[in-house]
């Protein structure tokens, strides 16, 4: 009998019924919400007199809509009045429903993906869904987490299951070691590089391999956060003793003679070595540089060695309309090198890296230098928890002693609904994980870089190799 | 959910790969706690040439005379014709709210994001998969073809086109199903409660530590 892998082991843990064409009802462990695409599925639930199926399986927190400043005025410092509604939306709903909300006010409140792992939440071998894409995040601990639309939160919340009909397997496989300075999301934006926006369409990745396991699970969430930019609805990784230290005394992880229990249940989540895979991708990690992208999607990406590529050198008509417009889009001509290209704005956070370890990152740049001058740079740190602990461990200070602005916890500028945005035409070295026309702001220019990459550009005013400067004096 | 049964509807072509939902209706718009209102921000920042907001209506704005959607021989199109991976990046379902409510009722393309696809089912958008060298001729067809329709029939799974040739697609049997009838899935799947209930019970009996019982 053939193995199986990760992804098919909590599929199959999890099926409550199959129908003939395949479908399937997929129970769900953990169901993430916050205030933007759950109103309409707490109203749907309302007008059709139902209940929550399971309460403790909820968990929500505002973070799309959440001001960046002024935290203390809560609720009242959104001055967006139709931001600020939906925010006094989510905090109606979870008490009409009794589901658990870290509040505005909350010392845990923060970016979904970021609260999850951090709380204990989120566990290994769960199906996790929540209203947004970047669900993925969570599968860096063996959990089958994948974003969902509106229609779904409120199905969800009324039976306790996904109507979903099983995905391929992907395996992505990263040998060697990422050299000094290349992070995380340089290695994720090489895999999108290398597989494409739709490469893992249809798909659940795994990534494996010594790269990978190499990472911290900070930089294994970075990772998965960008399944989805490759296509993907949900990443995965393997349960290792890096996934347990991370996990073991975490607010809502089992504890004492359940956590012996669970953990030994979760050494079975990995894929067996005789698994079958629909696509197997590999790359080298040794080879990966610092990543910039260029254009309006993930897949236009290269290391900063590199310069903007020339539309005509693509072979596929398709490829070639999509980078002619990205250019156009980005006011970039061909042929400029990437590490000569200037920047207005500087984004270090979002559902993706901002998480202490990424401050760490950005912060060592950071340390005894200035942001360069005309250059906004803000910090904003996924959660309270983080906040409170980058305060305590000096990083806050090195940002602000730099010239950043070290802000409150929430998604920020990775897509600007709240008010941190980019004018028309300003260009931004962003952490976050989308360069899509208008992510930012309407008109705005988005390249995705990672927490250290986007720290050194604010210092040069410039992409420059973060390696280089590195090397160069404070 | 609206039932979708068959369809007589002007194409309109969308003729550039992996549109994201961010595109189909930006965040400014999302702000919303309401179903509806968000046919008139379709495709915005490519609609209007001015930035947009929820307290500013189409009359107010400057139109993009140039934008595909904006040529009249496309008015009242139910069609939308589309390059490979539509729908990509964010879940939102206001994408798909906000295409049913400019009047769209089908999008064509040779492959769709798997979230959006998804999401079409539940608010009756019709997704239809053809390959690549089809939507290609439908392409061409399109352009030289003014006021050009086709009849799109779900239950017998095929396309009319104006020569009298016939195309046919695939569809899930669920989802076909719940689309044909306008069905709630949320109703069909609570049919299974019992089936939940026994599976609920199992899954706690083997994994405690995901019920309840605050550490």
């Amino acid at each position: 009998m053939v193995g199986s892998t990760l992804y098919d082991k909590i599929w199959r843990d999890h099926v409550v019924l199959e129908r003939d064409d395949g479908t399937c009802l997929l129970y769900i462990d953990r169901h993430l919400l916050h205030e933007v695409t759950s109103p309409q599925a707490f109203e749907g639930l309302k007008l059709a007199g139902r209940r929550p199926w399971r309460v403790d399986a909820n968990l929500a927190t505002p973070d799309h809509n959440v001001p960046t400043t002024a935290r203390a005025r809560g609720i009242e410092g959104i001055d967006d009045e139709i931001a600020r509604v939906q925010v006094v939306t989510l905090d109606a709903n979870c008490k009409a429903f009794g589901i658990e909300q870290y509040d505005i006010l909350d010392p845990r409140q923060g970016i979904v993906h970021v609260v999850g792992p951090e709380q204990g939440a989120t566990l290994p071998g769960m199906t996790i869904v929540c209203g947004d894409s970047h669900t993925s995040t969570h599968g860096a601990f063996a959990a089958l987490a994948q974003g969902i639309g509106t229609s779904d939160v409120e199905h969800v919340l009324a039976t306790q299951c996904l109507v979903q009909r099983k995905a391929r397997n992907m395996k992505v496989e990263v040998t060697g070691q990422l050299p000094p300075g290349v992070a995380a999301k340089d290695l994720v934006l090489a895999i999108i590089g290398r597989v494409g926006t739709a490469g893992g369409t249809g798909c659940t990745i795994e990534f494996m391999g010594s790269a990978i396991r190499a990472l911290s699970m900070e930089g294994r969430m970075t990772v998965c956060n960008m399944s989805i930019e490759a296509g993907a609805r949900a990443g995965l990784i393997a349960v290792d003793d890096t996934t347990l230290d991370y996990l073991a005394g975490r607010p809502l992880a089992p504890q004492g003679d359940r956590w012996a229990r669970a953990a030994e249940a979760w050494s079975r989540l990995h894929s067996d070595s005789d698994a079958n895979w629909d696509v197997e991708v590999t790359l080298d990690a040794n080879a990966i540089v610092p990543q910039v992208t260029w254009g309006t999607s993930p897949e236009l990406v290269l290391g900063i060695d590199q310069r903007v590529p020339d539309p005509a050198g693509f072979g596929d008509p398709s490829a070639r309309d999509q980078a002619s417009r990205a250019l156009a889009y980005m006011g970039l001509e061909p042929g400029t090198p990437l590490a000569e290209i200037a920047i207005d704005k500087v984004f270090i956070g979002s559902c993706t890296n901002a998480r202490i370890e990424d401050l760490r990152a950005a912060a060592e740049v950071a340390r005894g230098r200035q942001v360069a001058s005309g250059v906004q740079a803000l910090v904003v740190p996924g959660s309270g928890p983080v906040k409170r602990q980058a305060e305590a461990e000096g990083l806050a200070e090195i940002f602000v002693d730099a010239g950043f602005e070290w802000r409150d916890p929430g998604c920020s500028m990775c897509l600007a609904m709240n008010a941190d945005k980019l004018a028309p035409g300003e260009r931004c070295a962003s952490t976050s994980n989308r360069n899509f026309e208008g992510r930012q702001g309407h008109g705005g220019r988005t390249h995705l870089v990672s927490p250290a990459m986007a720290a050194a550009a604010a210092i040069a005013g410039h992409f420059t190799d973060v390696r280089e400067l590195a090397r160069g004096s404070r | 959910m609206k039932p979708f049964t068959t369809l007589i509807g002007v194409v309109a072509p969308l003729d550039r790969a992996n549109i994201d939902t961010d595109q189909i209706i930006p965040k400014q718009f999302l702000k919303s706690i309401r179903r509806t209102g968000f046919g008139d921000n379709l495709f915005d920042a490519w609609r209007f040439e001015d930035e947009g907001s929820m307290s500013r209506t189409p009359n107010e704005r400057i139109i993009n005379r140039r934008f595909v959607l904006n040529q009249p021989r496309y008015q009242g199109a139910s069609i939308l014709l589309a390059r490979e991976n539509f729908g990509c990046g964010s879940s939102r379902e206001h994408a798909v709210w906000a295409l049913d409510e400019f009047g769209f009722r089908c999008v064509i393309a040779p492959s769709f994001a798997d979230i959006f696809f998804n999401n079409c089912f539940k608010s009756g958008l019709l997704p239809i998969v053809l390959e690549e060298e089809i939507v290609d001729q439908l392409f061409r067809e399109v352009a030289r073809t003014p006021g050009y329709a086709l009849t799109i029939d779900l239950a017998a799974q095929t396309i009319l086109k104006p020569d009298g040739s016939m195309l046919s697609f695939a569809v899930g049997a669920h989802q076909k199903h719940c689309l044909l009838g306008g069905l709630d899935d949320v109703g069909l799947t609570l049919e299974h409660t019992d089936a939940i209930r026994a599976f609920e019970t199992r899954h706690r009996a083997a994994n405690p530590w995901l019920f309840g019982e605050a550490p």
